[in-house]
């Protein structure tokens, strides 16, 4: 053995060693600049900062509608009908002379409540299916991705569409046919992240550690398989809030006079060349909700995951 | 080569059949049987059942016998490719659906040829453009591309297009001037999704040693993406255009309710609406059937472009 | 002659990456020139900027570097901001370039001579494609490729490491270059095919007269290989002379840091185990260890491969067995099978007298204890989520072991860490403290034996040395035995008192370090000596022409 080198300050082959010495107070010192890092680099990316102001204003809408809408979303009043977007109203008035606005503001809660419905739905029962096939494997494993597999072979919307028939229409029905149609998507994720994590030299480690099953599955495969699957949650959010409108365009979400995105989407068509609003609104409200979503997901991607 | 088509099928046929258990079943298992879900409706119109009516309907429809009767008779019926007649009509639901495929065809077609050149452009463009802005403008117009929702787009359009600037007719099918709208609309989200995974896919590409190396022999930016970037990119975009096909036939439900289409999405859109269950087990059936077809297809075409992949009947 | 400018002449070459969060200078006053005709060894260690400078002399630094400062004359001519339409001619023309990773840097959907041809069409070399074909063939059957035809309508991985790299070699001498940039040619490649690959590039560069940029973090290939070697650290060359010199008589004090901490074949070896008062005790016995897999093959049929096939040694205890062979030797299956990460198909492994092979789960558990592993990749085998304390703790608190704080202060002092890493990470780790705290963790529940699985081949020759040296002490003071698991024997010598040769998941030698590296007695011992660069090469009688192209299709079948 070479006396020269001695074996403890040799570790110099990255930067991070500089850092890797600091005292507790400096590591919090170290915290608040990354985090002081984090909002400087969102407002050097003014459009995650807006998709977030948005999704803000829309969570707010979902939480407390009355606050931010102050007419009656189901007031008729038919000597308003069809008036355009003005100071008084600033969506303007459907044909019926209800408030635009107040519509699209609970129409966007029935909607997002609905999209956050079908998303958890999908998230936990494709987690629960995608973990036990991908840990425990074997027969298990055929047998649930066979399942899976039937379940992928028909396009989303239409499965969707086939489950509603079924359970019958309104705004619940649709989330839960939404949120069934998202499960192959979830199991499959799950069960790869599963498989890369099992596979994982610190699981072997674990193993040799004299670790249980349950432990390795707690302590190891949850906590890391966690990011990606919440990151591919808020991903999907966006996509299920957009079947969710096209179901409820088709007629199968909720009731008349209840407001919904897309069915006041679909009511809006009779009156496509003369109330530009009326379809216009709503439509946008949605398309905006899909768009902050997936921005926000794509920006926890990129950031969150990684490290 | 001839035996892994023979394998895959014969699984596409399990995984098909599999499908139409579950959907017999599911019908069968849900309280209630299809003719009180037939006549509950989608509203409150078929609230107060008539109750010897309802015989009735079960005796016509042969509902009336057991249940294992009814699913060895609705397999054999299946294996004839007879869905029997529909609920609704009486129709044959043979002829029904042969009566709105060519419609559906015509569109789904034009849309994925235009989602194809306009997806491979846009990510080319996201990729090559010499300058950063631009390039990541594109990018966003194909996110936003994505997140539009079909049936509003649709709409937007025949706002814009036909009434506004009277370009295009608002509604019907069989001439290509009614065509150019819905493939349009249709084809947006899938525009956005392809160019997305091909440009990731290609900026991926891009960054393997294998294009230093063509660099390094003194090859151009373009010739590196054109001559070896674009093929090996092309797999993750080959599995999504396999499923955007799918995706499409599903949209055509929305655009041809949309644009007054009288096409297999209109078709199942009134079918759900009436739960018109032989037509929707036919519909799922064409829809699955056409995912194993589909995706064999993709499967046999990956070895030509990438000599890695191997096909494996496993 | 003072008139002609060297070939290369790089002068103060600075060059920096920007990032989102900052920028890094990669390179900042990097100076060197390569002779005509001669070979310069550019060495450093990982991050030392070594590679940046070969890819800033193609012209082929990645977007987002910053304007190159400096100057890199290629023969007289300035190459620093000519427009990349000028260098376009300048690369594969002039200059040629040997990549690193010989597999990942052919494309893998074109055939090989298509790839081969590229260049010579590219440049107007030739004026058709049948001509471009055929002087494809040409250049593979110079490459020393078997039967050119046939490969040149083979895809990349249809063929071994090696013969990419010989393809890559063929396609950089296509348009017959001045200079030849070889970055790390052969470092993905096993030390006999290594050697092989090294004895061609010298055989063509100087046949053709082509001066050669070998970048390399091997001193031992530099030394063997070049006329004048330039050390880089940091960022800038730190020295630059005649290779005899510089390895001899190192000027810096880095490059004096660079050539103590080479494992070499002069190092002193191991000391043998602490011979006990009451004789050699066996600790560990595995007998005739067998392991089959199925393996597809790429015509869709199935084969079965024995990876283990009848393995047979045994180990004292406080002694310490090397087990060196090349990838596929089926070493590293060995190793999951003492770990009882796999299961045997037949054989045992006796520890202590407990055959680990077929002992019940809930014993296995407990004899756990006294058996822990050390992987090659130390950040893999550190969970993410994890910090040092609970990765460290981890075993203790599966067997519920109290006065754990205590415990992983200890360790942490143990394996020399300053206690302050503690609540870190291992993205906050360098990869040298990464596989202390993976030596800490394996040394919680103090086991007797540890199951090292390359533990140093990840990590730069500096930080290697200091792990080695952590490992030979620790072995003495806990009175550890190892078996240490490794493709590099400089570093078996160093380490290990007795060794195990495998090869195609057989044992072909086996004995005391000092005399099978003394006298090998099987040809493939004999060539793995040899292949060791600057290593003793003097019984190395059996490496002749004939078995250097008997060995081609066994490259191939390894892979």
């Amino acid at each position: 053995m070479p006396m020269t080198v001695t074996d403890t300050d040799t570790d110099t082959d990255t930067a991070g060693t500089a850092e890797a010495t600091g005292a507790p107070q400096e590591r919090e010192h170290a915290a608040r600049a990354r985090i002081g890092a984090a909002l400087r680099g969102t407002a050097r990316r003014p459009w995650l900062l807006l998709a977030a102001l948005y999704l803000g204003l829309v969570l707010a809408w979902t939480v407390a509608p009355g606050v931010f809408a102050h007419q009656d979303p189901l007031l008729t009043d038919a000597s308003r009908g069809l008036r355009p977007p003005g100071a008084e109203h600033w969506f303007g008035t459907d044909n019926l002379g209800r408030d635009l606005y107040s519509r699209v503001v609970h129409g966007t809660r029935t909607s997002l409540v609905a999209g956050l419905l079908a998303v958890a739905l999908a998230l936990v029962v494709g987690s629960v299916l995608g973990a036990l096939a991908g840990y425990l494997g074997g027969w298990i494993d055929q047998v649930l991705m066979r399942v899976v597999e039937v379940l992928i072979i028909i396009p989303g919307l239409l499965l969707s569409l086939a489950v509603v028939s079924i359970l019958g229409f309104g705004t619940t029905n649709v989330a839960i046919a939404v949120g069934i149609a998202g499960i192959p998507g979830f199991a499959r994720v799950v069960r790869a992240e599963v498989l890369r994590i099992k596979g994982s030299a610190y699981v072997q480690a674990a193993v040799t550690s004299g670790r249980r099953t349950p432990a390795i599955l707690l302590r190891h495969i949850v906590p890391n398989a966690s990011p990606p699957v919440l990151v591919l949650a808020a991903l999907d959010i966006g996509g299920a809030v957009l079947s969710i409108a096209a179901l409820s365009f088709l007629g199968y979400g909720a009731a008349p006079p209840a407001p919904e995105l897309g069915a006041m989407v679909s009511q809006g068509r009779d009156y496509m060349s003369t109330a530009w609003w009326l379809t216009t609104f709503p439509g946008l409200t949605i398309a905006l909700v899909v768009l902050s979503t997936s921005r926000i997901a794509r920006a926890l991607e990129r950031s969150g995951v990684s490290s | 080569m001839t035996r892994y088509v023979l394998v895959r099928l014969v699984n596409g046929l399990f995984v098909l059949w599999a499908a139409l258990t579950v959907s017999f079943l599911v019908l069968h298992l849900v309280p209630g049987d299809p003719v009180s879900v037939m006549l509950r409706g989608g509203g409150g119109e078929g609230a107060a059942i008539d109750g010897s009516l309802a015989d009735e309907l079960r005796a016509d429809l042969g509902l009336d016998r057991p249940v294992h009767e009814q699913y060895l008779d609705f397999v054999w019926q299946v294996a004839r490719l007879d869905f029997g007649t529909s609920f609704s009509t009486g129709d044959e639901v043979g002829a029904v659906l042969a009566r709105a495929l060519p419609s559906t065809l015509e569109l789904a077609g034009a849309s994925l040829l235009l989602a194809l050149v306009l997806g491979v452009a846009a990510a080319v463009a996201a990729t090559l453009l010499p300058n950063a802005p631009l390039r990541s403008a594109v990018l966003s117009a194909t996110v936003v591309g994505n997140a539009l929702p079909s049936f509003w787009t649709g709409i937007i359009l025949l706002q814009v297009f036909s009434f506004g600037l009277g370009w295009f007719p608002a509604y019907g099918d069989g001439e290509f001037d009614q065509l150019v709208l819905p493939a349009f609309a249709l084809a947006l989200p899938g525009v956005g999704l392809l160019a997305q995974v091909l440009g990731r896919s290609l900026r991926t590409a891009l960054a393997e040693p294998y294009v230093r190396t063509a660099r390094a022999k003194g090859a151009s930016r373009l010739r590196a993406v054109t001559v070896h970037a674009l093929r090996n990119a092309a797999i993750p975009a080959m599995t999504l255009f396999g499923l955007m096909i799918g995706g499409i036939v599903a949209g055509a439900i929305v655009t041809e309710t949309v644009f007054a289409r009288q096409g297999i999405g209109r078709l199942t859109a009134d079918a759900i609406g009436a739960h018109d269950f032989p037509v929707i087990r036919a519909l799922v059936f064409l829809a699955g059937a056409l995912y194993v077809l589909v995706n064999l297809a993709v499967d046999l075409i990956y070895p030509k472009v990438d000599p890695r992949i191997v096909l494996r009947s496993a | 002659m003072s008139e002609t400018p060297p070939l290369l002449t790089v002068r103060d070459l600075r060059v920096s990456y920007r990032t989102r969060r900052s920028t890094v200078d990669a390179v900042r006053g990097a100076s060197l020139t390569v002779p005509a005709g001669e070979t310069v060894a550019l060495v450093g260690e990982s991050g030392s900027g070594k590679s940046t400078v070969g890819l800033a002399v193609l012209g082929l630094l990645p977007e987002g570097a910053e304007p190159v400062t400096g100057s890199i004359a290629l023969g007289g001519r300035e190459l620093v901001g000519l427009p990349d339409r000028e260098l376009r001619g300048v690369r594969g023309r002039e200059i040629g370039f040997v990549p690193q990773d010989p597999k990942a840097s052919l494309n893998p959907v074109q055939r090989v001579g298509a790839q081969v041809a590229e260049g010579l069409r590219i440049h107007r070399l030739v004026d058709s494609r049948a001509e471009a074909a055929r002087r494809a063939e040409e250049l593979l059957a110079d490459a020393g490729l078997p039967e050119p035809a046939r490969v040149a309508q083979r895809f990349p991985h249809e063929l071994s490491g090696g013969m990419c790299q010989r393809v890559l070699i063929a396609i950089a001498l296509a348009g017959q270059p001045r200079l030849l940039v070889a970055d790390e040619p052969t470092s993905a490649l096993d030390v006999t095919v290594q050697r092989r690959i090294l004895d061609h590039l010298a055989e063509v560069t100087r046949d053709a007269g082509t001066g050669l940029l070998l970048i390399t973090h091997d001193l031992a290939v530099a030394a063997e290989r070049a006329e004048r070697i330039a050390v880089m650290s940091a960022g800038r060359v730190v020295e630059e002379g005649p290779s005899a010199r510089v390895i001899g008589a190192p000027a810096h004090a880095y490059t004096r840091e660079l050539v103590a901490a080479a494992p070499s074949m002069a190092a002193p070896a191991a000391p043998a185990a602490a011979v006990r008062a009451e004789g050699p005790e066996t600790l560990l016995a595995v007998e005739d260890l067998r392991k089959v897999f199925q393996v597809r093959l790429p015509n869709g049929g199935r084969e079965r491969v024995a990876a283990v096939d009848g393995v047979s040694f045994t180990l004292e205890r406080g002694g310490s067995l090397g087990i060196v062979g090349e990838s596929g030797s089926g070493k590293s299956t060995t190793a999951q099978l003492l770990l009882r990460l796999d299961r045997p198909d037949s054989g045992r492994v006796v520890l202590d007298g407990v055959d680990l092979a077929t002992v019940r789960p809930a014993r296995l558990r407990r004899l756990r204890r006294d058996i822990q592993p050390v992987f090659q990749d130390a950040y893999g085998s550190l969970d993410p989520t994890f910090t040092v304390e609970e990765a460290i703790a981890e075993p203790l608190a599966a067997f519920g072991v109290g006065g754990r704080a205590e415990r992983v202060a200890e360790l942490l002092d143990l394996v020399r860490l300053p206690s302050t890493t503690r609540g870190r990470r291992p993205t906050e780790l360098s990869g040298g403290q990464r596989q202390r705290v993976c030596i800490a963790r394996a040394l919680a529940l103090t086991p007797r034996l540890l199951v090292l699985d390359e533990p140093v081949s990840a990590l730069d020759v500096s930080v290697q040395a200091g792990i080695l040296a952590l490992l030979a002490r620790l072995r003495e003071e806990l009175g550890l035995s190892y078996v240490f698991i490794s493709h590099d024997l400089a570093v078996v010598r160093q380490v290990c008192d007795r060794v195990v040769v495998m090869r195609r998941g057989k044992v072909v030698e086996s004995g005391p370090v000092a005399e099978v590296f003394a006298e090998p007695r099987h040809p493939y011992t004999r060539e793995l000596l040899a292949a060791i660069p600057g290593g003793l090469r003097a019984p190395a009688p059996a490496v002749t022409a004939g078995t250097a192209n008997a060995a081609i299709p066994q490259e191939k079948r390894l892979t």
